[in-house]
């Protein structure tokens, strides 16, 4: 539970605010909408260098040599390196992991005697420009002795080096009686279920813009997301610099999702040249790039079985899964391994569990985080499994649903597990409730007439459903210094990151309720590691809560300050003032403004005699701890239309429902729900890296790697509930970032299955048109 | 993604064009740009010489005479698209068209450009294909003229040498009321079909069927006319197991395998789609709305 800190602010009631629930227009959208962003791409400095990156055009090789005496040679060439110009730089670590053993599987900045993906960096050319340096790198030759590659996860492992083998760890979870339970149940469901390999790919590619600056001696790197102030201390720690010498900045970032932000060996890359060749340096990754470079995600395959009794209630879920991590282990250790062992039991109550995940490297891109990473998998297998013992029983879906979802009563839900180093504890939610509610919006009653009358007709129709829990809000702490100026500007200082959500307008519209100015007035600073010393990002949904919980503290605190020093001015108690639109009035006469609160803060300067023998500013910076993550939960309702004799699925109808806690900005929220859905439809039946049998990419381009655009978008319904606030922040908030993208390839699964009338159908994911064709019947 | 080094050219007349065509090696003309230019950025061809049309203004319009309609290389499909003409007597062709890409990419890409291209998937090559469609191709001695089935020379091979151009295409006007359907199948809107069908049906007063085209893109590396489906349908009154019959021609393809899409799937949607086109096309001969 939240730490109790002296001064801990009250909880906010429940309900709307003046602008706190308010679905107000976001602040970040002005120069966003006209074309004044500052994308990565838009950073340029005077002398800059280009850099390109090397890679490899081989899935697993020995690296014999690599001749870069031509690409040196090129006019304009500036330095051409290879791992020997960089074997005093450490491999890039991970971040804190209570599973052993990961580092020898770390990638370094540049390869070294192997290679072990294509697209892995073996060299890089620093050039005036970037036509040259593509030029030169294409002179690069290397000779590159290729061995066997393992692609499938679900093999044997293999030999990664000497006294390594592919299997780093096991991440293993079990509580209860797991055999006792199956041995008793009234039935055994065992499914064979995979997720394919997907990812976020952002509009805005990664890209990294590094200088030195000598009169500062300080090495700033600009075009970074996400997590500045790990990255910093780990680029200051890897070049041998202290962290006060060198800076992170964030422009704008065109869509996070978990792939960017994390730091990569070019972001290292950058820098280093950058001090070496005391130029800046430039890199914008190009699309092909990417698609081989930033991390991957999602790729399991889970045996699981389930065990029930006569009544379908679950007695013990027993799950073997296979990780395909790719050819390093990146920042997120094994995280998505983990998230997925301890989240796959998701909204049941579950008397016995045990989990093995092979967390195993293949000769494929790295993989690591993408939105809802280790939930979008687990609750294709979990919601698959329900579904397989609802048919096996003979029951209706939603009843098993029904019998299994822990209720109101039982939370806060204790669940004998961990994940992410924190215990699971399921700390609110009326899951029952909000299924019923969305069963009402959508309208399944009646939506199963239509169905019955639609198949009559001859249509290949049906609908499905999958419920998710969410995680949010991971801790331990995340602060947030509000500072008022003497022109009444409110600058709100935070050591989160903007990826586009809108983590800006939250957290002003969090501050102006507490404080009582408008929210437009607040002037939300993130991403700088310049201008706060600790910070943990913007990641696994945690902006709101964390940051959020710490905006309402310190912006209570300025107003207690505020108030202190204008009963002093006005002779008057703090507790009979209040604030209002940036005016200090009388609680009792809200209208006529005493002093505004510019005043206050010119009171409150370094030369005020109020001041004298204090602190000056009328500043305070608040943290907010927490040692529990929040849960938010959901359902997702599909109904989908298959063409008989193509196999294609057409989404008709969807309906995204998620109890928030508490909504800041609800158009922000349904926004949040829709593209994550969109990411989902992505997953569900599009996207897929694929390779071919000697690990070779095949879905290098957006025309092989198919992204879902608005004429695939179905119309999306969202319902947001509010009916099960967090208790453990002041806000009542979880976290709205991932609960779109959850469910989705579970639910389509269902819905698939329903108008195939063949449950069971759907094994994995994507759901690809050829192989529902298989499943149709009509002959050709 | 930063083109390889080459020289520019722009000229202003077909003759110009044709002369830099004679005069320098390894050459590539920049119509639409909507494959060329990616291809350069990825580095996928390395031109000496990139010529580019568009400053070349009659190479752009529309016109009709007794018998044809001609199209310049250089139009934009964009134009095509909306024009009143192409709508009413090809309506086959601007059907076609809905499926080409996106109105952005329409609004640069050329018909000169994708039929040059000649992607085995593209919709304008299997529509030109299906219209009977003959390419006017300048060179050093003047103009020739290639009719579409032998345009292509092999996979994204057209015949024409290196020192000539396409500079129109021209349609020969089916009979006015005729029957016609484009179709195809691709995993999202605007993508290179996996299996497009173009049918063009043109139905005699007895109500049998006096002219039948069908041609399958995406199948095969070039477009393939369905030669036997079409004589299996001639002379017959139309109906949906004719249809069936003409689309089990299908069956018989060799069609192309690729990592995403095997070769019996492609055999079956093109029979699907067959069968689908022929009923839509049979509607509109008839005078009913689809």
């Amino acid at each position: 539970m939240s730490k109790a800190v002296a001064d801990a602010p009250p909880r906010l009631a429940p309900g709307k605010g003046r602008v706190l629930g308010q679905p107000v227009a976001r602040l970040e959208d002005g120069p966003l909408v006209r074309g004044r962003g500052l994308f990565a791409a838009d950073v340029n400095f005077p002398r800059q260098l280009a850099m390109r990156v090397v890679r490899s055009q081989i899935a697993h090789g020995r690296l014999v040599s690599l001749d870069t005496a031509e690409a040196r040679a090129l006019p304009g060439v500036v330095a051409v390196w290879t791992a020997a110009e960089v074997s005093d730089i450490p491999p890039i670590p991970f971040r804190a992991t209570k599973v052993r053993g990961l580092e020898p599987y770390c990638q370094p900045i540049l390869a070294r005697e192997r290679v072990r993906y294509v697209g892995e960096p073996i060299a890089v050319v620093f050039a005036e420009d970037a036509y040259i340096a593509e030029d030169a790198a294409d002179l690069v030759v290397a000779e590159i002795d290729e061995l066997p590659v393992v692609l499938d996860a679900a093999a044997e492992p293999a030999e990664f080096l000497p006294g390594n083998s592919t299997e780093p760890t096991i991440v293993r979870k079990e509580y209860g009686d797991v055999d006792a339970a199956f041995r008793a149940a009234h039935a055994v469901i065992e499914l064979d279920l995979s997720v394919g390999r997907h990812s976020g790919v952002p509009m805005e590619t990664r890209g990294a813009i590094a200088r030195y600056v000598a009169a500062h001696d300080v090495l700033e790197l600009h075009g970074t997301a996400k997590k500045q102030h790990w990255n910093r201390d780990e680029i200051a720690r890897l070049l041998g610099r202290p962290p006060t010498g060198v800076h992170l900045f964030e422009g704008h970032v065109g869509g996070g999702f978990g792939v960017r932000g994390e730091l990569y060996p070019e972001d290292l890359l950058v820098c280093l040249a950058a001090m070496r060749l005391d130029r800046p340096v430039k890199w914008i990754e190009d699309r092909r790039e990417h698609l081989v470079a930033t991390n991957h995600s999602r790729q399991q395959r889970h045996l699981i079985r389930g065990a029930v009794d006569a009544d379908g209630r679950l007695l013990a879920i027993d799950d073997v899964f296979f990780h395909d991590q790719g050819a390093y282990v990146r920042t997120h250790g094994a995280r998505v391994a983990d998230l997925a062992a301890g989240m796959l039991p998701g909204p049941y109550r579950l008397p016995a569990y045990r989990v093995a995940g092979h967390f195993r490297l293949t000769n494929k891109t790295p993989a690591a985080t993408y939105r809802a990473p280790g939930r979008f998998e687990t609750t294709f297998v979990r919601e698959r499994l329900m579904d397989a013992i609802a048919v096996r029983l003979d029951l209706d879906p939603i009843e098993l649903r029904r019998r299994n979802l822990v209720t109101e009563a039982e939370m806060p839900h204790v669940r004998p597990v961990d994940t992410l180093g924190v215990d699971v504890v399921l700390d609110s939610g009326d899951y029952i409730g909000l299924m019923d509610q969305a069963l009402a919006q959508f309208g399944w009653d009646a939506v199963q007439r239509d169905l019955t009358a639609r198949r009559a007709a001859g249509d290949c129709v049906g609908a499905g459903l999958a419920f998710f829990v969410e995680k949010s809000g991971l801790g331990p702490s995340d602060g947030v210094r509000i500072s008022i100026d003497a022109t009444g500007g409110v600058e709100l200082v935070s050591g989160a990151a903007s990826v586009g959500q809108g983590m800006e307008t939250a957290l002003a519209q969090i501050c102006a309720e507490a404080l009582g100015v408008d929210y437009r007035r607040i002037r939300v600073v993130r991403g700088r590691t310049d201008r706060i010393e600790f910070g943990n990002g913007a990641h696994a949904s945690r902006v709101t809560v964390m940051s959020g919980s710490a905006t309402y503290h310190a912006a209570l605190a300025v107003r207690g300050m505020a108030l202190d020093t204008a009963a002093q001015l006005l002779q008057a108690r703090p507790e009979d003032l209040a604030i209002e639109d940036g005016q200090v009035v009388r609680a009792a006469a809200p209208g006529v403004p005493l002093i505004a609160l510019a005043e206050v803060a010119r009171q409150m300067g370094p030369n005020s005699p109020l001041m004298r023998g204090r602190t000056p500013g009328l500043t305070a910076e608040r943290w907010f701890y927490s040692e529990h993550m929040t849960y938010p939960y959901g359902v997702h309702l599909a109904l989908v239309r298959i063409d008989r004799a193509t196999g294609e699925v057409r989404v008709e109808k969807y309906l995204v429902a998620n109890d928030v806690g508490r909504a800041v900005n609800p158009m922000m929220v349904e926004g949040q729900m829709v593209g994550g859905f969109a990411q989902g439809l992505g997953g569900a039946l599009f996207e897929e890296f694929r390779y071919d049998e000697r690990g070779q990419p095949l879905s290098t381009t957006f025309a092989d790697y198919l992204i879902p655009t608005l004429s695939e978008m179905p119309a999306v319904d969202v319902l947001i509930a509010e009916d099960a606030p967090s208790p453990l922040n002041p806000l009542g908030v979880k976290g709205a970032g991932e609960g779109g993208t959850n469910a989705v390839g579970a639910a389509i699964a269902a819905a698939v299955d329903d108008a195939l009338r063949r449950p069971g159908a759907i094994v994995s994911l994507p759901i690809l048109p050829r192989t529902v064709r298989r499943h149709t019947e009509e002959p050709t | 993604m930063k083109p390889p080094v080459f020289a520019y050219h722009d000229p202003r007349s077909v003759e110009e064009a044709v002369g830099l065509l004679g005069r320098l090696e390894n050459t590539r003309l920049l119509a639409g740009g909507q494959s060329l230019m990616p291809m350069l950025n990825m580095r996928f061809v390395f031109p000496d010489h990139v010529i580019d049309l568009n400053r070349i203004e009659t190479l752009a319009g529309i016109v009709q005479d007794a018998e044809t309609i001609r199209i310049g290389a250089m139009t934009r499909q964009r134009d095509i698209a909306d024009s009143a003409l192409v709508r009413d007597r090809l309506p086959l062709l601007t059907e076609a068209l809905a499926h080409v890409g996106h109105r952005q990419t329409r609004n640069r890409g050329t018909i000169g450009g994708s039929l040059c291209h000649l992607d085995p998937a593209a919709e304008l090559v299997a529509a030109a294909a299906n219209l009977d469609a003959t390419i006017e191709i300048a060179g050093p001695d003047g103009v020739r003229t290639l009719s579409m089935a032998a345009f292509p020379r092999g996979f994204m091979t057209p015949a024409i040498e290196p020192d000539e151009m396409v500079t129109a295409v021209r349609m020969p006007l089916p009979q006015r009321g005729h029957g016609f359907s484009f179709m195809e199948f691709a995993r999202r809107h605007g993508d290179f079909a996996i299996v497009s069908v173009a049918v063009l049906l043109v139905l005699a007063p007895d109500r049998r069927i006096a002219r039948a085209s069908i041609t399958l893109g995406g199948v095969g590396a070039v477009p393939l006319r369905m030669v036997e489906a079409e004589a299996l349908l001639v002379g017959h009154e139309p109906g949906a197991a004719l249809f069936e019959r003409a689309a089990e021609t299908c069956r018989a393809i060799d069609a192309l395998e690729d990592a995403q899409v095997p070769g019996w799937y492609r055999r079956q949607l093109a029979g699907v789609l067959m069968a689908r086109a022929l009923a839509t096309a049979r509607a509109r001969a008839e005078g009913v709305s689809t």
